[in-house]
């Protein structure tokens, strides 16, 4: 067991520095939020710069910053902060994760379109996901009730909720798990007593985002930080990138007039304001 | 044949049984290697939490501060989505087989059954795309009148095909002049109270409303679909072997087709039906894709236990969801759970394929003179 432990270590070793030395090719990994951003960015630097290979997976923020300590990929796309064990894993692994905030993003408490309850407090969507507040009708809704659902605890957006809104009070047990923004969209638009959460650049004409404590989720509230569910989304790399490098100009191109475009365009807030 | 020449034969033989046997043996090895690993990465949780949290507690907040692993909730999610798909799987798979390789003529088998066996070749995301997409919203916008018509569906011909034995039962000792009358008169009033009964209960579950569509109904149901091509197809190849000659057989003896059926051709085909179900069950138990997208993963015992229309949350799902946060690099307890979750899932499949051996031997005993 030692030695097959050995050999795959060493493949591991062997397939890590095989791409760690050809900086043409960058992989970036994490987040389910910010992946459209990494994606739009490698979209748009690929056609710049041809011959340049950027691939971006989603698979969660911790996914993300474990990748980046296993040196499995260049870029950690992060809806969150390391914690401080993964900031401990890393520098056991010789990692220094320097943080670029890339955008901002909200959360925001979505309903189905015929719902008639108009707004809802922070304390309201606390109690709902405690299960204190079990039917709509208790919010001045119709007599239904209410079906929860929540990310899976897999994802960064979970934990900017659990930290802003739950305070790390537990879910109720008959809260449902879904795997990604799109899946609770997709949950909230075809069940009418359902309430859901996903990041503002999520939202559309098919369910209807309420306001809390009386601000609407939007550009403007997040920025000038009214909104109470909102955070920033990361880009983490090991060590600052070499000046000039592909994977420089790739994580700097949010401080772009074009890149913020691109933030703008996939529905997040740039943190710069030409 | 010369000397040389036969050496040269039998260390050939040597080899390529050597071979054959490294072969086998590379099998078996990996099944071990998979158990020996999942136990590595299990026995740390239950040093540092014990075995009581896990299976007697329902509060799972592995990210919670402090985290909570209580996984009976999960367990009985898991039961519970298993029941259902042998409930939706077996009797119809079984059905299917039978049709499928004694009633139908062989035109139509040998299109229908490639059909089926289709099914088996859909990736497990499509059926739960379906799942969540499609079926979930059917059922809470229309779960009522379609939980009535299932009802009309399963029960209504199930319910005539009883009447039409009872009835012909309870004639047997009457005169053959007043059989008839009474058989026609005994069958309408049975067909009375059946679809009075019918009638009754689809008004009660046309008010049935589906608050959440993702739910152990929804899984067990398509879970059940997936299961039916390898029961189908396991079922009725097992029927098929029982052989033209017992066929042949029992009718000269004078049985009818049913009796046939039911009391020569299902006992000799039985250790190959119930492996059949077992393959197909196990099919269901490892799903993950589907439970994932459509089970709403709720961690929760439904009220009452086998409410169906409750979401829960299976353990596939709980590991497939989980696994990306839970912290490998520090081995904390919420990614050792995941390896316990594993090797419980592991067991009880282990459980149900020595049962299945056990049950084939027995019945291969029993019908020792048969074979």
């Amino acid at each position: 067991m030692k030695i097959l432990s050995a050999i795959l270590t060493l493949a591991f070793l062997a397939g890590g520095l095989g791409f760690a030395a050809d900086s043409s090719k960058i992989v970036a990994d994490g987040s389910t939020t910010v992946g459209p951003i990494a994606k739009a960015f490698a979209e748009f630097y690929m056609k710049q710069n041809p011959g340049v290979n950027i691939t971006v997976s989603e698979s969660g923020s911790g996914n993300g910053a474990k990748s980046l300590v296993n040196k499995s990929c260049d870029v950690a796309t992060m809806s969150r902060l390391l914690k401080l064990n993964e900031y401990e894993a890393a520098v056991h692994s010789e990692i220094l994760p320097v943080v670029h905030v890339v955008a901002l993003d909200g959360i925001a408490m979505i309903v189905h379109p015929s719902n008639p309850v108009a707004k809802l407090s922070m304390a309201q969507v606390k109690d709902i996901y405690l299960g204190k507040i079990r039917n709509w009708s208790q919010l001045g809704g119709p007599n239904a009730p209410i079906v929860i659902i929540s990310r899976d605890t897999n994802s960064g957006t979970y934990e900017t909720f659990e930290g802003k809104v739950m305070k790390g009070e537990k879910i109720a047990k008959n809260c449902e798990y879904v795997g990604s923004n799109g899946a609770i969209r997709q949950r909230v638009q075809s069940t009418t007593s359902a309430l859901g959460y996903v990041g503002i650049g999520f939202l559309d004409s098919t369910v209807k985002a309420l306001p809390i404590d009386n601000v609407i989720p939007s550009a403007e509230t997040v920025k000038n930080g009214s909104y109470p569910i909102a955070r920033p989304l990361y880009m983490v790399t090991n060590d600052y990138p070499k000046m000039g490098s592909h994977l420089y100009r790739y994580i700097n191109l949010y401080l772009s007039k074009k890149g913020q475009t691109m933030i703008e365009e996939i529905g997040f807030i740039p943190v710069t304001s030409y | 044949m010369s000397e040389a020449a036969s050496r040269l034969r039998r260390l050939t033989a040597f080899f390529s049984q050597g071979f054959l046997l490294l072969a086998t043996a590379l099998s078996l090895v990996a099944v071990l290697l998979i158990i020996a690993y999942i136990a590595r990465d299990a026995i740390p949780f239950f040093k540092l939490r014990g075995l009581k949290e896990l299976f007697s507690s329902t509060a799972w907040f592995p990210s919670g501060q402090p985290p909570e692993f209580g996984a009976l909730a999960i367990f009985i999610g898991s039961g519970l989505v298993t029941l259902g798909s042998i409930l939706v799987a077996v009797p119809l798979g079984i059905a299917a087989a039978i049709a499928l390789s004694d009633i139908l003529p062989y035109r139509v088998r040998q299109l229908v059954k490639p059909v089926i066996e289709i099914l088996a070749a859909l990736p497990s995301v499509a059926y739960g795309f379906f799942a969540l997409v499609i079926f979930a919203p059917l059922l809470q916008n229309r779960g009522g009148s379609l939980l009535s018509m299932a009802a009309w569906l399963i029960a209504l011909p199930l319910g005539l095909l009883i009447i039409f034995v009872i009835s012909e039962m309870a004639v047997r000792s009457v005169r053959e002049d007043v059989a008839k009358a009474a058989r026609l008169i005994l069958a309408a009033a049975l067909t009375a109270i059946l679809v009075r009964g019918l009638l009754a209960l689809s008004a009660v579950l046309n008010k049935v409303a589906i608050g959440s569509g993702t739910n152990a109904l929804n899984v067990s149901i398509i879970l059940g679909i997936m299961a039916l091509p390898t029961i189908v197809s396991v079922a009725e190849d097992s029927l098929q072997a029982a052989g033209r000659e017992l066929r042949e057989g029992s009718y000269a003896l004078g049985a009818t087709r049913a009796e046939t059926l039911f009391k020569v051709i299902i006992p000799a085909a039985g250790s190959g039906i119930i492996a059949a179900v077992i393959l197909g069950v196990m099919r269901a138990v490892g799903e993950t894709m589907v439970v994932w997208m459509a089970s709403g993963n709720a961690a929760q015992i439904p009220t009452p236990w086998f409410n169906f229309l409750s979401p829960v949350r299976t353990l596939t799902a709980t590991i497939a969801g989980d696994m990306g946060e839970a912290d490998q690099v520090l081995g904390s307890g919420r990614y050792h759970v995941l390896f316990a979750l594993a090797l419980c899932l592991l067991l009880t499949s282990f459980a149900a394929n020595l049962a299945s051996e056990w049950i084939l031997r027995r019945q291969q005993r029993r019908l020792g003179g048969l074979k």
